[in-house]
This record gives structure tokens, C-alpha cells and sequence, in this order.
């Protein structure tokens, strides 16, 4: 069995953050990452990010995806690093057991930081089952991380961030798209998104759905339909679009089999995304020595979960006696910037989720 | 079909190599996942659903949904959106829930 003080499950901003965080603080760590590659779906952000300096603002994803690895090279042998390594299950006994290169291994940590990220929803509509109906991030990979068209034409379902980012960038990427289609009736994302498809041609239909996809072996096309302000489908008022990628980008689920696995006390939050574990202001979950960041705590951008990685690793560091005396002053600098990133706005749901999150736990 | 110009990215062509796909030949670039490759040749339907049968593609293309799961060399259940391709692959579409080896 392999051994670590701290091993974090998953390699992208959230674990590649709390590994760096924990291995700062002088813990021997081992992060395991079920792809090939590190860096998650940052891999795939061409867009620059916001927010201040701190949070590599002004940057792409896929830079700063880049960046955290040097981090973590500088931290030499004191993390271990397992790509193509899925871990399979999480004991009591904070036994890991993973699938390594096609090999079965155990591994056991003193503390372990769950970052294992997001899936994306699906919608439910007539033949939501076609090929060529695929969510926002499976669009972003196919063409940003392997060069790929997903077609042709694309109408994107959801005018949140990732839809209106993905948009764009299937027009990088020389894809045309007819339409953006949100049922809410305003747009979730930011303007200034929104504003650049505005400009490139591209129609922001609100109160609009899928009624029906076209298609026999794959999508042809997609019947939309107008709702009501009670959110009711307006018979009559149908119209067609041609295209041969429909994409849906309708929001995250946080992953969290491995926390239920663990006996984390979970609880349904939908304004972050589902099911989440419990957690206290160091990211520790109800599991003694079972940390959480990242979306798999709650789905928010990636600027969040590298300040909750960050904070995780501190965290579970500081459950070692490691780095006892400077924690403080680096645990209020990552809940200052979570603070900013959740202020204003744009952050009123996800201060509404971790309130909700709150409130269930008092209540017990 | 490939992404020609980038105003961003630019993609490193790894060499070319050979498949087949349920016994049609095609070429993608090595270490690609299979999926990208038979997208890059217009193929999109990856399998059919156990009971209906009804045709599959990709959905999420990062390894969590199982949309694309199918033979290769002989292994069902494998993902294609994160099967790395290599040189003289035989992908089958898998009928079912696939068989012990």
C-alpha cells in the first residue's frame, strides 16, 4: 500500500491548488488525476479570466493551467503526482483504492482532499439522445483541447458563462452559431459576453426552450418554443433552426460519489448544483480528515476553486501540525478572496447556496 | 473535420495513424482519444443504447457519462472520448453490456 500525509483526488484548478497549498506547508503529498494530463478543464479555457491578480485575472485558463504545474514542479519531491490514476473508492480508514495505468492499487493518506470536479446536466426533451447533442464541455474538448469541429452549425441551449463563452468559441474555432436559447428571461452570464455574440450576429432568444430535436442517426436540426413568464411552452409558437450540434450547457452537477462513499453528511443545495457534503469554513466535510474544493463542494467559476484548493490544502495541512503558525494569515487571505469572488450580483446565488448550506446544518 | 485556423490555439500534429471502426479503416493522429478521431472523419455515432438500440454519440467527452462506450481490441466497455489512439486499433460498436474477457 502506498502511503501519503495528503493525497488530493483530482488534478485541475481546485486539486492542483490544494496540492501546492499542502506541500507550501511542508506535507508530502500525492495528487492523483484520472486523465492523462493535469490541469482539468482549464485545459480547455481559451477565454481570459476575471477578478484581481490574485486570481490570475487577465489570463486564459489554458495558461494558468500551465502555471500551476510549474507551482507544483517547485515543490520537487515532496508531491507525487499519479496521472491515468481513477480512483475507485473511499474507506473509512481513508483507504483510497485507484486505478493506476490498467493496474488495481490502494492507498492510504492521513487527509484527503476530494476535488474531483463536475458532470455536466442534461435536458430533458424529445430525442435529447441524438448524436451531435452534447454538453458545452464536450464541445470546449473535442475542439480547443484536440482540434476538433463538433460540426458544422451549432445552437447552443443556456445563456449562463459557459454558454455564452463556449458560443464564442465555437465562432473561433469556425463553427457558425445560429442562436443562443435561454429559458429564464433574462441572460445568466456576464454582458460583456453576451455583448460579443450580440455583435458577431449571433440572436439571444430568452423565454425560449427545446421543444423537440430533428434527426435519425444524429441532429438536424431543433424545434424551439417560447414560454410564458410562468415558464409555460406558448402553443403556436415553434420555430425550427437548422444544425448539426445541438449544445447544451444547462448547468453542473457536483461529482461527489467518492464524499458519499466516505459518510460525509451530503445535502441537496440547488443553487450549487445539487449534492454537496457539509463542510466548515476550512473545507474540512463532516468526515474527520475528508476535505472538499472545488466544484465537487459546489459548482462556481474556476477562480473559486483554486482559492477553496488553496484553503483545502492549508487546511489539511494545518490537521498535520504543519505550518501551524503562518495558516492563519494564509486561511484569511483565501476566504477574503472567496469573499470577493462571491460579492456582488453575479455571486447572490452561490451566497444563497452556502447560506442554504449553513441553515440545513444549524437545523439538525 | 479539423479546426483549420485558431485565433488562439494552435494544434500539434502528432503523426497520423490507422484504425478501424467496425471494419471501415480510418485515420486520426496517435494519442488522440479514439472519439475525436472518428468526429474528425464525420462518424458521430459511437454505439446504440442496450434495450432500444437507438444510436449514441458523445455527450460529456471528459470520461463521466458513458454515452460512448464500445470495443477496442477486443475490451468492451471502453470510453472512447478518452481511449488514446494508436496505430492498428479494431473499435467495434458494442451491442449490450459487453462481455467478460
Amino acid at each position: 500500500m502506498t502511503r501519503s500525509d495528503v493525497a488530493v483526488v483530482g488534478g485541475g484548478p481546485a486539486g492542483l491548488s490544494a496540492a501546492v497549498a499542502a506541500a507550501g506547508q511542508g506535507a508530502d503529498v500525492l495528487l492523483l488525476e484520472r486523465d492523462g494530463r493535469l490541469g482539468g478543464q482549464l485545459n480547455k479555457q481559451t477565454h481570459m479570466f476575471f477578478g484581481s491578480e490574485k486570481q490570475y485575472a487577465s489570463r486564459r485558463g489554458i495558461d494558468i493551467s500551465g502555471l500551476l504545474q510549474n507551482r507544483l514542479s517547485e515543490m520537487g519531491n515532496r508531491v507525487r503526482v499519479y496521472t491515468g490514476a481513477a480512483v475507485l473508492g473511499l474507506y473509512e480508514d481513508r483507504v483510497m483504492t485507484v486505478e493506476h495505468d490498467h493496474k488495481y492499487a490502494k492507498i492510504q493518506a492521513e487527509k484527503i482532499i476530494v476535488c474531483t470536479g463536475a458532470s455536466e446536466k442534461f435536458l430533458a426533451f424529445p430525442q435529447n439522445d441524438l448524436p451531435g447533442i452534447c454538453g458545452a464541455g464536450a464541445v470546449q474538448t473535442l475542439m480547443n483541447l484536440h482540434g476538433v469541429l463538433p460540426g458544422r452549425t451549432a445552437v447552443m441551449v443556456g445563456a449562463g458563462n459557459i454558454g455564452l463563452i463556449v458560443s464564442y468559441q465555437l465562432m473561433q474555432a469556425g463553427v457558425r452559431v445560429r442562436a443562443v436559447v435561454e429559458a429564464a428571461p433574462v441572460i445568466g452570464g456576464y454582458l460583456v459576453h453576451a455583448a460579443k455574440l450580440r455583435r458577431m450576429g449571433v440572436p439571444i432568444f430568452t423565454l425560449t426552450t427545446v421543444k423537440e430535436a430533428q434527426g435519425q442517426d444524429s441532429v438536424t436540426g431543433v424545434t424551439l418554443i417560447k414560454l410564458d413568464e410562468n415558464g409555460r411552452q406558448i402553443p403556436g409558437s415553434e420555430f425550427e433552426l437548422d444544425c448539426d450540434c445541438l449544445c447544451v450547457a444547462v448547468g453542473l452537477s457536483p461529482l461527489t460519489e467518492l464524499l458519499w462513499q466516505a459518510g460525509c453528511r451530503m445535502r441537496y443545495v440547488p443553487q450549487l448544483g445539487g449534492h454537496v457534503a457539509v463542510r466548515d469554513m476550512r473545507m474540512e466535510t463532516s468526515v474527520s480528515g475528508v476535505f472538499v474544493a472545488g466544484d465537487a463542494s459546489g459548482v462556481e467559476e474556476a477562480s473559486a476553486a483554486m482559492a477553496e484548493g488553496r484553503l483545502a490544502g492549508l487546511s489539511a495541512a494545518r490537521a498535520l501540525s504543519l505550518g501551524i503558525k503562518t495558516y492563519p494569515a494564509l486561511a484569511d487571505e483565501c476566504l477574503n478572496q472567496l469573499r470577493d469572488l462571491r460579492g456582488g450580483a453575479c455571486g447572490a446565488k452561490i451566497r444563497s447556496g452556502l447560506d442554504a448550506l449553513c441553515k440545513a446544518e444549524a437545523a439538525v | 473535420m479539423r479546426v483549420e485556423t485558431h485565433p488562439i490555439l494552435s494544434f500539434s500534429a502528432s503523426p497520423t495513424v490507422r484504425f478501424t471502426f467496425d471494419g471501415n479503416v480510418y485515420e486520426g493522429r496517435e494519442g488522440e482519444p479514439v472519439a475525436a478521431a472518428l468526429y474528425a472523419a464525420g462518424v458521430k455515432v459511437l454505439g446504440y443504447s442496450r434495450k432500444n438500440g437507438r444510436p449514441r454519440g458523445l455527450y460529456c467527452c471528459i470520461g463521466n457519462c458513458s454515452s460512448c462506450l464500445a470495443i477496442v481490441d477486443g475490451r468492451p466497455n471502453v470510453r472512447l472520448c478518452t481511449e488514446p489512439l494508436r496505430e492498428g486499433m479494431t473499435v467495434c460498436t458494442q451491442k449490450g453490456k459487453g462481455g467478460l474477457l
